[in-house]
């Protein structure tokens, strides 16, 4: 597994974080001085990360931190105002968007959705038999089995996110990116999906999702970015999940408890109890 | 009515014809116009039939062949379509309105202020599918065949790209050429079957067998499939129904397509709920 440390240099009031890393596995993505925007104010500045093979990453943050949008530029899918970001040739990807971004009503089966995924090179317009069993495969394995011809509206929240993690597999994908791939779904099937993604990081697949749940996501990956707007720090949890580098991220204190031998983190700010518990019931 | 009333009219070429290329271009309309549907562009076969007469409107202005122009046009509004909807923040329904109807416009403009261009200003606004020629049914029967061959050359990458463009972009699919070569196949549909349906009418043969057929299946392959034999039914048909009770043949095909949706539509009860219901949930 990656092995990374974090230094950071303060440029006036912006710190950058750069990522140094060490390891057995092979570079497959190096962004440099990325900023990206979509209109005038730049929505990601000055981005240096670095995937390797092999890597499980989680990029945290909060809400309009830019997170999607780094992913999206790291796979190519937007380009980036000013940096690079250079990706090893030949090198097989496969997305899984946030399910709000998914047209529900499409009329595509769970195996014309899995399907369409290769779509490089000449294909039949068909499903051909040889690939009807490699989906099958990639369908049983994900415990989706039998549901092929079913419509993907049909499924249920963590069948739904396994299928689009089928049509990335489906491709051969050494890389797979995840777009908040456990919004909206319930703690045991999230639990599910993560088991899932750590399966297939063992078996050599590099996984790179976007995440606002920290303690139910974050806190269980072997590394995460911390993003806002630019990277504040990146290692692995014990790392990363400290209150200066939250605070930075999340503009708010916040406090790191033990639980389990694992991490968890809470708000500390003034604003963290909200509605007081010891507040009278309505009509006492 | 006997077998002898029904065959009757096919003694003449002119029905022959008409019905070749109404059957072809029910059918052709139906396949392309499951793309147009999913893609959200349902108006853009009406937009794209008034750009196209501004097209023509220009061609006989400066001495260009009427149809060689008009197809010029068509397929340059359609990629500008394509390229407004891509490059700026703005759905394809309003890049349409705009464009098109700038066109249409524009050859208003240009027919009021110097004159038509030809007689049949009046077949391209109104079909006239009695007035097919041979040369109609090879070019209904080409644009038919390329449009095939296309959809099957390039289906996945097609269905990707409407289904989740961007995804589609981000795995390596140049979703900008297909989306570029899906316009000219439109464009190419469009003016083909404008001497059929006519300006008025297109938007209905594009968009009416896809949607029936979305009503009728959750398959993409299968929605393809039956749309376009809708379109091929509606085609030929109309045409019949058109001669027999002297009706437009224009309007014919369009109301036995509509035949068909309220079927589906009565009959469909069951998929509108349930997806009714999934709406809700999502």
């Amino acid at each position: 597994m990656t092995q990374t440390t974090v230094t950071q240099t303060t440029v006036s009031q912006t710190t950058v974080s750069q990522t140094t890393t060490t390891t057995t596995g092979t570079e497959l993505i190096r962004a440099e001085q990325v900023t990206v925007a979509y209109g005038v104010d730049p929505v990601i500045v000055d981005v240096d990360l670095t995937i390797e093979s092999g890597d499980f990453v989680g990029i945290v943050g909060p809400s309009g931190s830019g997170k999607s949008t780094l992913l999206k530029a790291l796979i190519g899918g937007i380009s980036p105002r000013s940096g690079s970001v250079a990706r090893r040739s030949n090198m097989t990807v496969g997305f899984v968007p946030q399910v709000e971004q998914i047209d529900w009503n499409f009329p595509v089966t769970v195996a014309e959705c899995v399907g369409m995924a290769r779509s490089s090179g000449w294909r039949t317009p068909w499903i051909s038999k040889k690939e009807r069993a490699e989906i099958t495969e990639v369908l049983d394995r994900l415990g989706l089995h039998g549901l092929d011809s079913r419509h993907i509206r049909d499924l249920s929240g963590g069948q739904q996110q396994r299928v689009f993690l089928a049509r990335a597999l489906f491709t051969g994908a050494e890389i797979i990116f995840l777009d908040e791939p456990t919004s909206g779904l319930d703690v045991k099937t999230r639990h599910e999906v993560l088991h899932l993604l750590a399966d297939l990081n063992d078996e050599g697949v590099t996984i790179v999702l976007t995440t606002h749940d920290l303690n139910g996501i974050a806190t269980h990956l072997p590394t995460i970015v911390c993003l806002n707007k630019t990277v504040i720090g990146a290692g692995t949890p014990n790392d990363i999940l400290v209150p200066d580098i939250l605070e930075r991220t999340y503009g708010s204190p916040m406090q790191i408890l033990e639980h389990g031998g694992m991490r968890v983190v809470v708000d500390a700010g003034p604003h963290a109890s909200v509605i007081p518990f010891d507040r009278p019931a309505a009509g006492q | 009515m006997n077998w002898n009333d029904l065959t009757e009219p096919y003694g003449f070429e002119f029905f022959r014809n008409g019905v070749y290329v109404a059957t072809m271009a029910g059918a052709l309309c139906g396949l392309v116009g499951c793309y147009v549907v999913l893609r959200n562009m349902s108006y853009i076969g009406h937009g794209l039939s008034h750009a196209i007469f501004g097209g023509y409107a220009v061609a006989g202005l400066i001495g260009v062949n009427l149809f060689l122009g008009a197809g010029i046009w068509g397929v340059v509004t359609a990629l500008a379509i394509g390229g407004i909807v891509r490059r700026r923040p703005i759905g394809s329904d309003a890049a349409i309105g705009v464009v098109t109807t700038a066109s249409f416009a524009l050859g208003i403009a240009l027919v009021e202020r110097y004159g038509s261009p030809g007689r049949s200003a009046d077949a391209l606004l109104f079909g006239n599918v009695l007035g097919v020629t041979p040369s109609d049914v090879w070019l209904v029967a080409g644009v038919s065949l390329a449009a095939v061959l296309f959809i099957g050359f390039a289906y996945r990458p097609l269905l990707f790209t409407t289904f989740d463009e961007q995804v589609a972009r981000a795995t390596g699919v140049k979703t900008g050429l297909v989306d570029t070569a899906l316009m000219i196949v439109l464009a190419a549909t469009v003016l083909a079957t404008m001497n059929v349906m006519g300006v008025t009418l297109i938007a209905a043969t594009l968009v009416v067998p896809a949607v029936v057929a979305r009503m009728l299946t959750d398959s993409f392959s299968k929605m393809l499939a039956i749309a376009t034999v809708i379109g091929a039914i509606s085609g030929f048909g109309g045409m019949n129904l058109s001669y027999h009770h002297d009706l437009p043949s224009g309007s014919t095909i369009v109301l036995v397509g509509t035949g068909f949706f309220l079927l589906a539509y009565l009959g469909g009860g069951r998929l509108r709920s349930r997806a009714a219901t999934v709406a809700h949930a999502h």
